[in-house]
Formats: structure tokens, sequence, C-alpha cells
């Protein structure tokens, strides 16, 4: 059966749903998309889109690093990506004190020493380029029952830590120097922020691959932030968009064979520069 | 070993683009730009991948995306330094583009996209010809000296950008020359060492020279010095050891130098170091 695009929304109902690989992928990508919203919304309020692309990329060692020793693909992924976190948490800081130069800095060097490095490990492997793309740009084809459920454990671990901190974690993001006056450990948060950013983007890699990862983060979560000043809304619309937007690129590239990378991107980036123009009307 | 001509390519590209790509690191860390680095060197990727797809030149592909989104960023950003948001969202999908072309050239002859796409995210600087690598090097040559020429202005407006403007010096222009500097220097180390590693170079010398010294010309020739020898041992590494490949191998050394500079500190105050100021 050939997918084909009709008017009517119920026949492409039934088409998308005809293969069970379209359900797990719908299922994946809406838990992606939940946890993705979540946690970017504090990225973007922390500033650190940077420190979220590096943690992205540290699933190449982690994925090459697992198969050159035989390991299920997903351990490595989740270990380089603590260890990623954990480098950055210690490295960027100047006599305790947070100084942006060597933040960018040690984030830059410690994502390209991975990057070195997973392709030092599938040279070492016996280099396969085409799973090499895969890996970069991720694939909802293959999604397993299994995967599914994995992600659903570290949606569920991701909200809950989330809900724990996430009220300290707010204060120390917007006003770093009075929550710390105030008793905030605020280097622990930020810590614990990263190793739980380090989990999502871990999970989130498996499905939208190494490099995109990324768009989910951010920019929905900026998109959102860009509306609305209230708390609770701007966290709800995150997630919806976010939710919304997977829904469409998948849609999109199961019935014109389009790459799901360019049709999430796309379409994350057309939401947000009609957001940005909305808020230049509006003044 | 210097007898073979692709060594010699490798060594004369590779030497050049680390100096200038140890130069501009040093102003990228000042200025906390590494992002918008490694966006510019991912940018590169999409570019090479046009240019594949489209059926031109790779360089031709590589040089016009990278300076178009340095353009694109001067202008987004305020004071020429566009945002980590901004930035994020449009790299992402620029990325995605990539993707996108990867795809055209796949349907539009049969195999050699992986090679493409490998050679253009990891480089290959054993596969330089020597006309490649006079072109490469003559461009860096071309970058050192425009780097150096502003240096000293683009400190000042680096450091303490409202006291630049008052005195007159045009730091936004300046802030759009460096970025346009960044994004050339992005398209000829994409060459070299490819486009997921350049960070390696931009970041890892730069980061240890400004963790070892506060003089800025000192910091700036350090860096560029550790740059250079990242590229010297790593591409001797590369050429004793069979599977490591040089791009890793000199990111990997690159990477050694600013893990040293952390551990400098304490072993200075310890009295190992006494020689470094």
């Amino acid at each position: 059966m050939n997918p084909s695009f009709s008017a009517n929304p119920l026949t492409d109902l039934h088409q998308l749903l005809a293969y069970p690989f379209m359900v797990n992928a719908l299922q994946a990508g809406t838990i992606v998309a939940v946890i993705a919203a979540l946690v970017g919304w504090f990225v973007v309020l922390r500033r650190e889109s940077f420190v979220c692309h590096t943690l992205s990329v540290m699933s190449f060692p982690g994925a090459s690093g697992a198969a050159l020793v035989g390991l299920p693909l997903a351990s490595g992924y989740f270990v380089f990506a603590v260890g990623g976190a954990l480098a950055i948490a210690f490295g960027s800081r100047v006599r305790a004190r947070r100084s942006l130069a060597q933040e960018s800095a040690v984030v830059g060097t410690v994502g390209a020493v991975a990057l070195a490095l997973g392709y030092l490990f599938l040279s070492l492997y016996g280099g396969i380029l085409e799973s090499l793309e895969t890996l970069l740009f991720g694939s909802f084809v293959g999604i397993t029952r299994g995967q599914v459920q994995t992600l659903l454990i570290v949606a569920i671990v991701a909200a809950a830590v989330l809900a724990a901190v996430g009220r300290p974690l707010f204060y120390a993001s917007v006003d770093e120097r009075a929550a710390r006056a105030d008793g905030v450990p605020v280097r622990a948060l930020s810590v614990v922020f990263l190793i739980l950013l380090a989990l999502a983007v871990a999970a989130i890699a498996q499905i939208v691959g190494v490099l995109l990862t990324f768009a989910l983060l951010v920019a929905p979560a900026a998109t959102a932030q860009l509306l609305t000043t209230r708390l609770r809304l701007s966290l709800a619309l995150a997630v919806a968009l976010a939710v919304a937007e997977t829904w469409a690129a998948l849609t999109v590239s199961y019935f014109t064979n389009v790459a799901m990378g360019f049709a999430v991107t796309t379409i994350a980036l057309a939401i947000y520069a009609c957001a940005r123009g909305a808020r230049k009307l509006r003044g | 070993m210097f007898a073979l001509p692709f060594v010699r390519n490798a060594l004369l590209a590779g030497s050049l683009i680390a100096v200038a790509s140890g130069l501009l690191g040093y102003f990228i860390v000042l200025r906390a730009q590494v992002f918008a680095g490694d966006a510019l060197s991912h940018v590169a990727f999409t570019g090479a991948l046009a240019a594949a797809a489209v059926g031109v030149d790779l360089r031709v592909g590589l040089f016009a995306a990278t300076l178009a989104v340095a353009l694109l960023f001067a202008a987004l950003g305020d004071r020429a330094r566009a945002d980590d948001v901004t930035i994020g969202v449009v790299f992402a999908w620029i990325l995605g583009l990539g993707v996108l072309f990867l795809d055209l050239f796949n349907a539009s002859s049969s195999g050699g996209s992986g090679i493409i796409g490998a050679r253009t995210l990891f480089g290959s600087i054993f596969g330089l010809s020597t006309a490649q690598a006079t072109l490469a090097a003559a461009i860096a040559v071309g970058l050192i000296a425009v780097t150096l020429a502003i240096a000293r202005p683009l400190l000042f407006a680096s450091l303490d950008p409202g006291v630049a403007i008052a005195r007159g010096v045009p730091a936004r222009l300046l802030g759009s020359v460096f970025l346009v500097l960044v994004a050339a220097d992005a398209a000829e180390a994409t060459q070299a060492v490819g486009a997921l590693l350049l960070l390696g170079l931009l970041a890892a010398p730069a980061g240890a020279a400004h963790r070892l010294t506060a003089s800025p010309y000192v910091g700036m020739a350090l860096s560029a010095g550790l740059a250079l020898a990242s590229v010297w041992i790593g591409i001797a590494l590369s050429y004793r050891i069979a599977p490591l490949p040089p791009s890793s191998a000199i990111v990997l050394v690159a990477g050694g130098f600013y893990l040293f500079a952390f551990a400098a500190r304490p072993l200075r105050r310890s009295g190992v170091l006494r020689w470094m100021r």
C-alpha cells in the first residue's frame, strides 16, 4: 500500500495507523515531545542551549562505543551523556564562579572531544556509514515496543524529578544571586539539572537523532516563552507545541517521504518565526 | 613520513588552518561565542551537501553557506551577537536542511553519499590534493592577516563594548567582520578536521590559553601555538597508528592540552610548575 494524502482526515488517520511501526513512532514521538518540552523549557530559561546541543552530541560516542564493546546502544547513550554532563558541570567554574567564556570553551571542547572519540570508535568498529547517518539524524521507522517502554520510564522519572526540584530550580535560574542568598543550593541544582538534561537528551536522541534532538528541546519552549510570561501557561503551551509539531512532522514525512528531521525542524522554525513576528507586531 | 606528498599537503594546509583557528578561537572564547562557531561549523556540513546535491565544487557550497549564516547571525543579534536561543533554532533547521540534501543526493546518485557525508563531517586531511592544500593555505594566511589587523580594536570591543563604542570603535561592524572571519575559517577547517570536529581546534587551544595567561597577546600566541602543536602531533600520531583517524587524533591532542591547563593551576600552586607565571 502506498500512502496518499486525501482531503478526508478520517482516511488519513486510518492510513497513518495502518502499520504497527507508525503506531510505535507516534507513541514514542509523543513521549519524546513531552519530555523535550518540559526539560527544554528550563534549558531556554537558563540559556543553556549550547550545553543541550553538546549533551545530545554525546550519544554519538555513546552509540559507537557501545557497538564496539558489544553492549546495547542505549546503555552507551546514557553513560556518555551523564559523563559529559558531569565534565561540563565541573569544568565550567573558575574558582567556584560561573565564567561565561570558560563555560563556552569547556562545553565546546567536551563536544568536540566526544565526537572525535565517536569517530575513533567507529573506525575501530569497522565504520558502517549507513548506520552513521541514522545515528546522527535519527529514524522513526525502526522503533520497537521495548524502546517505547524505556522512553516512558525515562519520561516518568524526568517529570518526577522536575516536579520535585522545579520550584527552587526556577528561582535559581531566574535570579541566581537572590536564590543563593535565600539558601537555595544553586550549585547542586545546576548539577542535578544537567544530569536530568543528559538523561532526557539520551532518550530523545535515539528517536530524533543526535544532531536534531535540539529542535524539539529548544524551539517549542522558546516559542512558548515568547508568547506568554505566565509560568504554568507557557509550560503547558511548550508541551502542546512540541506534541503538535512532532505529530505534524511524522504525518508529513509519512505521506511525502521527506526526512523526519527536516520536517520537524522546518515546522519548529516556522512556528518560532511566527511567534517572533507576532511579538514584534504587538510591540 | 615527510617524503610522502599527501603528508606534506596535510601539514601545509593543517598548520596554517591551525594558526588561523587558534587566533580566531582566542576571540571566540573571549566573546563567549563558541556556540556561534559550533553552529557555523555545522552549517558547513549543510553547505557541502547542498553543493554535492547540485553537483558543484564542495568548497563553493562550504563558503557560501557559512558566510550567509554568519551574516544572518550578525543581522539577528544585538551588537552582532545572536543570542543562544536564536542560534539554536536556526541551527537546528539548517541541520534539518542538511538531511534533506543528503536525501536528495542519495536519490540523484547511487551510493557515495555516505562517503561525502562522512568526509564533510569528519574531514579528510590526508585526502587533500596539492592544489587544494595550496588554496586552503593561501586563504588561511589571508584570515590570519585580517585577524591580526583588527586584533587591537576587536580586543577592546570584546572586553568592554560600552567604553569601546563611546571611544568611537565600530563594535557592531567589528562583530560582523569577526563572524565572517569565523565563517571562512569554518569552511576552511571543514576540509581538514571536518565540520563536527572543528570546534576542537577553535575552542580547546583557546580555552587552555585563557586559563594559562591573562595577557591577551601572549594568550593569542599561545592559542595559535597549541592549535599548531595539536595538528602536528595529531598528524604524526595518526600516521604511526593505523586505525586512528587524523581528525580524531588532532582533536584529542587539543583536548589533552585543555585538560593540562586545568591541572596546571593546582600544580603551579603546589610548586611543581614554578616556571609558569
